[in-house]
């Protein structure tokens, strides 16, 4: 158990942006009928969202499941096509981006799944698994079984390991196999969507340090997306709260524990339980009432007001938006105000 | 709220003993194909009536097996319970007639699983499930088991609970279908209730709100929970008394102030230092415990722990450490140094070397 215990030190992080996105919309149509289909409505997982990450720095997305962070990640990567909005990646408009040229702004942006049991094949071997993206950019040729087996040995594992499959690996080991693989391209951004949850604690701690590691080393920039907020703390420079397909905070990492400003970041952070038995059952817990509403008929106006213990009549009118209220750095609430809910 | 009014078969006399449920040198094997996992080696811890106690650990540390052992719950043929007992008030439930095992499972001794999708039956309606387990086990009308179950999904937190009642189980959300399960689980007010990891798959503003549920109805009703988890910050809320397992054996145990305050057993050390903490100054790096438990188709003979363990001598690979107590009497661990003076996370590795030759020249 090697601890090195240092200070959190504030990580250089150059201006420039990697990644804007303006205004993205993705509305999933539901539809009625078999011939003539006709649109009844739409799902809006994602309704105007607007935000950058900068080189070098991550950007947590943190919001309950339902809430829109996976279509956000699918929408970045041109997975999905967005419905309206923008998204820039090096100044570059992809929105639009199609054939040739989506194929080479998909090579700057890789992804590591959430469940490392479903996204890894388990018919290929863990080369064949690793290798594949250099098979498909024609570069196995040009030593790619040396790149893979510095890969595996970059992330944790021995080269040896790169004839066995995947089954023969427990969760944590599969979780390297698949950043191993996201790493190969050397990409300029990583999606990280959900990468620890389902990791058993002391695992969870490996693949954090590892993927902190792999950003000093390489200068990635990660986009982590997590219902956990304690494992985003650890992880990111700036955090994004999504509600509901909308943004209702974005922060510096610090800021955003210390005085959160909207009531639904408030009572996120408030739900994280503490592994302390003294503080835990001393501090007032803001426990929000019911599930979050259905985003194919979002509340009027704010969209969190039906869970919100702030909530007045303007809030059913008049949506918020997300601009700075005088704390620094900008929320989605009229009734923002800081509020301290760690002890 | 009637609870308790609800008619109850006779019951045995109670034995002279303030524990509800005594688990002693429980061994629990599966056979595979490859050969025998000893999932639980060993295992012995009491519950007191009212109390909640915590069981933690990683997965494959045999934590649920444990549970599946109490509630007579294993799959078969494979796995089976090859030693020690199980008491549930003085009498040992391993040795019982299936019958009669049948009849106070549910009854006196229920369970809430982690996934309620999978425990619950799609093709039935919350309400006819929950008071299935009435008319199972009490001379109940069909009309009063319906009106109970209502009672009882009201009491945990669904809203118009009437109309939710006739509902199937895929028309809740995750959240809600864990108070489905809890309104079942205590439907026949039982005295212990097994929560096997009842938050994992939940966001933690529902989370919160299930513990608070599950707190809840402690409190009205008087039972004991055994909580399984392997979230430290879960249990720091609302446990009593926690065992820390690891490789189907008990590691440490403590009450829940001593465990987080002072605790002796590095693999707990470990646990503690990896967990992400929002109340803390952030750590560049968290600590790890290197690799992955052990298989227990051939654990490690001596300590199960001493492969990943930063403080290994070469005693730990020799001898098993038995339990022992540490400074408070109710603390278990089961480590070699747990007595030795400033055995804590902070002692380094070289030091307890160097102060283990001092010792032994």
């Amino acid at each position: 158990m090697s601890v090195a215990t240092k200070q959190a030190q504030v990580p250089r992080r150059s201006r420039q942006e990697l990644v804007r996105v303006t205004d993205l919309v993705k509305h999933f149509p539901i539809t009625l009928g078999i011939v003539f289909r006709r649109q009844v409505g739409a799902v809006q997982a994602v309704d105007g969202i607007s935000f950058s990450i900068r080189k070098g720095e991550t950007l947590g997305l943190v919001g309950e499941s339902g809430s829109g962070k996976s279509t956000t990640a699918r929408l970045l990567l041109r997975l999905l096509d967005p419905t309206s909005g923008r998204v820039e990646l090096e100044g570059e408009d992809i929105t639009a981006a199609s054939g040739s040229r989506l194929r080479k702004v998909r090579q700057e942006m890789q992804m590591i799944f959430q469940d490392p049991y479903a996204s890894l094949d388990p018919r290929m071997t863990v080369r064949d698994i690793v290798g594949e993206p250099l098979v498909v950019w024609n570069r196995w040729k040009n030593g790619g079984a040396a790149r893979v087996a510095e890969l595996l040995e970059r992330v944790g594992l021995h080269p040896d390991h790169a004839n066995r499959f995947p089954h023969e690996f427990s969760g944590g080991q599969r979780q390297r196999i698949g950043i191993a693989r996201a790493l190969a391209l050397q990409p300029k951004l990583i999606l990280c969507d959900e990468p620890v949850s389902a990791l058993d604690v002391s695992v969870r701690a490996q693949i954090l340090n590892l993927l902190a590691g792999l950003q000093r080393d390489f200068d990635l920039t990660y986009l982590f997306i997590s219902h956990d907020l304690s494992v985003v703390r650890q992880v990111a420079d700036r955090v994004a709260v999504m509600y509901l397909g909308k943004l209702v905070e974005v922060a510096d990492r610090d800021e955003l524990y210390r005085r959160p400003v909207h009531p639904y970041t408030q009572a996120l952070v408030s739900a994280v339980p503490i592994p302390d038995p003294i503080k835990e059952r001393k501090r007032q817990h803001i426990v929000l009432h019911g599930d979050i509403p259905s985003p194919a008929n979002p509340p009027s106006g704010c969209r969190f007001r039906t869970r919100c213990f702030k909530a007045q009549q303007i809030c059913a009118e008049q949506e918020p938006e997300l601009v700075d209220r005088g704390h620094g750095h900008p929320s989605a609430c009229h009734f923002a105000e800081p509020m301290e809910v760690i002890p | 709220m009637s609870a308790a009014a609800l008619p109850r078969q006779p019951e045995a006399p109670e034995p002279a003993s303030d524990a509800l449920l005594q688990v002693e040198d429980l061994k629990t094997v599966f056979h595979t194909e490859v050969g025998i996992v000893h999932a639980v080696d060993g295992v012995s811890f009491e519950v007191n009536s009212r109390e909640v106690l915590a069981i933690v650990g990683e997965s494959g540390c045999g934590k649920t097996v444990t549970a599946l052992s109490i509630m007579g719950l294993l799959p078969r043929p494979a796995g089976q319970i090859v030693g020690g007992s199980i008491r549930y008030r003085g009498r040992d439930m391993v040795r019982m007639h299936p019958e009669e095992r049948r009849a106070m499972r549910g009854d006196r001794i229920a369970m809430i699983f982690q996934d309620p999708l999978t425990a619950l039956n799609p093709v039935h309606r919350v309400g006819a499930q929950i008071a299935e387990l009435m008319l199972a086990h009490r001379d109940i009308s069909r009309r009063d088991a319906w009106a109970r179950a209502v009672e009882l999904l009201k009491l945990v937190g669904i809203p118009s609970a009437g109309e939710r009642a006739r509902d199937y189980p895929h028309q809740f959300s995750g959240g809600m279908r864990q108070r489905v399960m809890i309104a079942m689980a205590i439907a026949l007010d039982p005295d212990l209730l097994i929560a096997d990891e009842p938050t994992t798959a939940l966001d933690v503003t529902v989370q919160a709100q299930i513990l608070r549920v599950l707190l809840d109805v402690r409190e009205r009703f008087g039972m004991a929970i055994v909580l399984i988890t392997h979230d430290l910050g879960v249990v720091a809320g609302v446990a009593d008394r926690v065992v820390v397992m690891y490789a189907g054996k008990k590691i440490e145990e403590a009450d829940v102030h001593t465990l987080y305050g002072n605790p002796k057993h590095p693999y707990t050390w470990g646990l503690l230092g990896s967990t992400t903490r929002v109340d803390r100054p952030r750590l560049e790096q968290l600590v790890q415990i290197p690799g992955a438990p052990p298989s227990l188709l051939n654990p490690p003979p001596a300590c199960r722990f001493a492969p990943r363990c930063s403080y290994t001598q070469s005693l730990c690979r020799s001898e098993y450490p038995e339990l022992r107590q540490a400074n408070a009497a109710e603390h278990l661990v089961g480590c070699h140094f747990a007595n030795l003076e400033g055995w804590g996370p902070g002692l380094s590795a070289s030091e307890l070397a160097s102060r283990l030759e001092g010792a032994v020249p």
